[in-house]
């Protein structure tokens, strides 16, 4: 499989399994309630705002199809647009892997001799570990997006792509302000309004003190050399035009071909991420305007190896919009940090493991119970629940012979001849002399007693439905 | 018609009465149904868990027990779907041309009880007599990967005597999932309190759905907690008369 062959990509795996993470949070009543609230909240806003549209299929389809469309040429439009950067005035840098671009990025920051940057929130900057790589230099990062400030503030990790502090509270936001944000009122309350207002005025002196911002972007016009930030709060437009340098972080996979395409993305994302009809604000440039220095650095970070594979490649189609998250019953329930890598949810569970290599977390293929939610609501259809079940072959390809696979080998056999099944189901019958007391069986040896621990089995019957059938 | 069943393995092997009440409801609608004997599995529990080589030769036995068949039915949304959507790709990355030309046509045929009785035969009051409280639970294959959508509620709304109650957060996934039961099973369980609580909320003292392997998660988390509600496989319903009763 040539797929095997591409460089992986690093960078920001925890490598815990899944279903330990999970354990600790499903414990975590706050984080229970605060995800439930924040989810069920946005997948109605979603879902109705969705409903408004009636060619949304249609728009879905061509998300997809324009996606396919940059994939299938990708080299091609990346040169196409490297040209359109530079003949704007963009410094272009090429980063193989996640340890390039932070180095990329770090070295252009420096080299300005600043020991602060403010950054436009971006998932590719989280993927690569810019902001650990950047105070490895000595320079501080300000996340300026509310919710990366208040992670950053906590010491913490984000645990959603769209709204990386859900699992917190307004009452531990602001316990977190009063302790962590300079300058802050010492009685500050937990008001919304209060809140906002106090991380405006601390991130207000940063917008006019720093002087380099680094931001990532939501799309890259191939055409033009055109970038497109979409964001909610106004920081991200104070990042692009406020300081003299402009660092733009980018996964090869965020072009589309022509300004024209954006229409269909800009319709599709705020829809399916806030569940809004538009989100308030999108910064659109080409090259840097009068008195700045602009770079852009595109990032590969193991997105090659991911279009390599053909049942895989679906997942570089992903528009960072979280409606996989909210809709997720497992997500909804474990929260982000579970999933111990920079894209939580469906889509990390496929996106993380071809990025890196399943065998870096080979438990997040099987983080899901495949009921089909995330295909769903995804507005540039990728077939997630197929692709975990891929991801998921490849994962028992690369473990080899484990006591599961002689298990399952074994019981092919078996289902593979009406007369060994037969054979098998008549044995099984035995198993009836677990429940002769309550006619159930509350409890199996492991690793059955996964399932026994929380639920009961019924009894096998005495005659087998074919037993039945051939005597009647 | 006549008409051949796939019971499926979880039926035969554990929920017999399953098979039976699909039977007896097909019978009384005035068909033939026959179980076509080499029968098993269709390999979905394999493939979701991936060994999709090693469900090969399942896959290759199921299509070759149905190979005569002009019309399958199954009890169940889950292995329908894997029949239509999963065989194919199993057959084309594991098997030869031959294999994925015979899926194919074996998928065609296949029919979930549901879409069977509402699609082909055209009914949905099937004359059924069951006078409980009811909720019914859509299974996420069912419903997102078959598209069965109201189907089974039309079924179900036309049975006499029956006290249908609309289950709250119904298309949630109640945390069965296959594996996922055992290789999650802290998050399954989550899922599983929180279906429950939905079911009890209800006052149903059935609950209802069209795969015997959600019912026996669902089933066997109410049976644990003691709380008199018991699970019935839509067919069982569907099967009831006021002569033949359910269990």
């Amino acid at each position: 499989m040539t797929f095997l062959g591409m460089p992986r990509g690093t960078g920001n795996l925890t490598g815990t399994p899944f279903p330990t993470a999970a354990r600790a949070a499903l414990g975590d009543a706050q984080l229970r309630r605060n995800l439930a609230k924040a989810t069920s909240t946005i997948r109605a806003k979603r879902a109705s705002v969705v409903a408004e549209l009636p060619d949304w299929a249609e728009l879905r389809a061509a998300g997809a199809a324009i996606k396919d469309a940059v994939l299938a040429d990708l080299d091609t439009f990346l040169l196409r647009f490297e040209a359109a950067l530079v003949e704007r005035g963009t410094t272009v840098h090429w980063a193989r892997d996640a340890t390039e671009a932070s180095r990329i990025v770090t070295d252009l920051v420096t080299a300005t001799g600043t020991r602060e940057v403010i950054k436009v929130k971006s998932m590719a900057t989280a993927e690569i570990g810019l902001n650990e790589a950047l105070a490895d230099a000595g320079v501080t990062a300000i996340e300026t997006d509310l919710a990366e400030l208040i992670v950053q503030l906590g010491h913490d990790r984000p645990s959603h792509i769209l709204v990386p502090a859900i699992h917190r509270g307004r009452a531990e936001i602001r316990d977190l302000f009063r302790r962590e944000m300079p300058g802050v009122d010492p009685d500050l309350s937990d008001d919304p309004r209060a809140l906002a207002e106090a991380a405006r005025s601390y991130l207000r002196h940063k917008f006019t003190t720093v002087d380099v911002a680094i931001s990532g972007a939501n799309f890259a016009v191939a055409d033009t050399g055109t970038l497109v930030v979409v964001e909610s709060e106004g920081n991200g437009r104070m990042c692009l035009t406020l300081p003299r340098t402009l660092i733009s972080v980018v996964g090869i996979e965020k072009l589309v071909p022509t300004w024209q395409d954006l229409e269909v993305f800009l319709q599709l994302l705020p829809r399916s991420s806030t569940g809004e009809r538009m989100n308030p604000y999108t910064s659109v440039w080409t090259g840097p305007t009068e008195g700045q220095t602009s770079h852009v650095v595109l990032v590969d970070n193991g997105r090659t190896a991911t279009l390599a594979d053909p049942d895989g490649r679906a997942a570089l189609r992903c528009i960072r919009c979280s409606a996989c998250l909210n809709s997720c019953p497992v997500y909804e329930r474990t929260g982000g940090h579970a999933y111990g890598s920079t894209y939580p949810g469906p889509i990390g569970a496929v996106l993380s493991p071809q990025l890196t290599g399943v065998d870096r977390n080979p438990t997040l293929p099987y983080a899901s119970s495949l009921c089909g939610v995330c295909y769903d609501v995804c507005p540039v259809a990728i077939d997630i629940p197929s692709m975990l079940v891929h991801l998921r072959e490849r994962v028992t390809q690369t473990k080899g012979r484990t006591a599961e696979s002689a298990a399952m080998r074994s019981l092919a056999w078996f289902m593979s001849d009406a007369k060994r099944w037969r054979r098998l189901l008549r044995s099984a019958r035995s198993a009836r002399v677990l429940g002769r007391r309550h006619d159930r069986i509350g409890h199996l040896p492991p690793p059955l007693s996964a399932w026994t621990t929380a639920r009961d089995l019924p009894r096998p019957p005495r005659q087998t439905f074919r037993d039945w059938w051939e005597t009647r | 018609m006549r008409i051949a069943l796939f019971v499926t393995c979880l039926v035969d092997g554990l929920f017999p009465d399953v098979g039976k009440a699909t039977v007896t409801l097909l019978e009384r609608l005035g068909h033939e149904v026959v179980v076509p004997p080499r029968q098993t599995c269709c390999g979905q529990m394999h493939v979701n868990t991936g060994y999709a080589a090693q469900a090969l030769p399942v896959v290759r036995n199921h299509v070759e027990a149905f190979a005569q068949a002009d019309v399958i039915v199954t009890p169940s949304g889950s292995c329908a779907g894997s029949i239509r959507h999963q065989h194919a790709g199993v057959a084309r990355e594991h098997g030869d041309a031959g294999l994925v030309a015979a899926v194919g046509e074996v998928a065609r045929r296949t029919y979930e009880l549901s879409e069977f009785l509402v699609d082909v035969l055209g009914v949905t009051d099937v004359g059924a007599y069951f006078p409980h409280r009811v909720t019914y639970h859509p299974t996420c294959h069912s419903l997102r990967v078959l598209g069965v959508g109201e189907k089974p509620l039309r079924l179900l709304r036309a049975v006499r005597g029956i006290d249908l109650v609309e289950l709250p957060a119904a298309e949630t996934c109640c945390g069965f999932g296959g594996t996922f039961a055992l290789k999650n099973a802290d998050t399954s369980t989550a899922m599983l309190a929180d279906k429950m609580t939905a079911v009890l909320g209800t006052g149903a003292r059935v609950l209802t759905a069209g795969d015997s392997s959600c019912l026996m998660h669902i089933g066997g988390g109410l049976s644990r907690l003691r709380s008199g509600v018991r699970t019935l496989h839509l067919a069982e319903i569907l099967a009831s008369t006021a002569e033949v009763g359910a269990r």
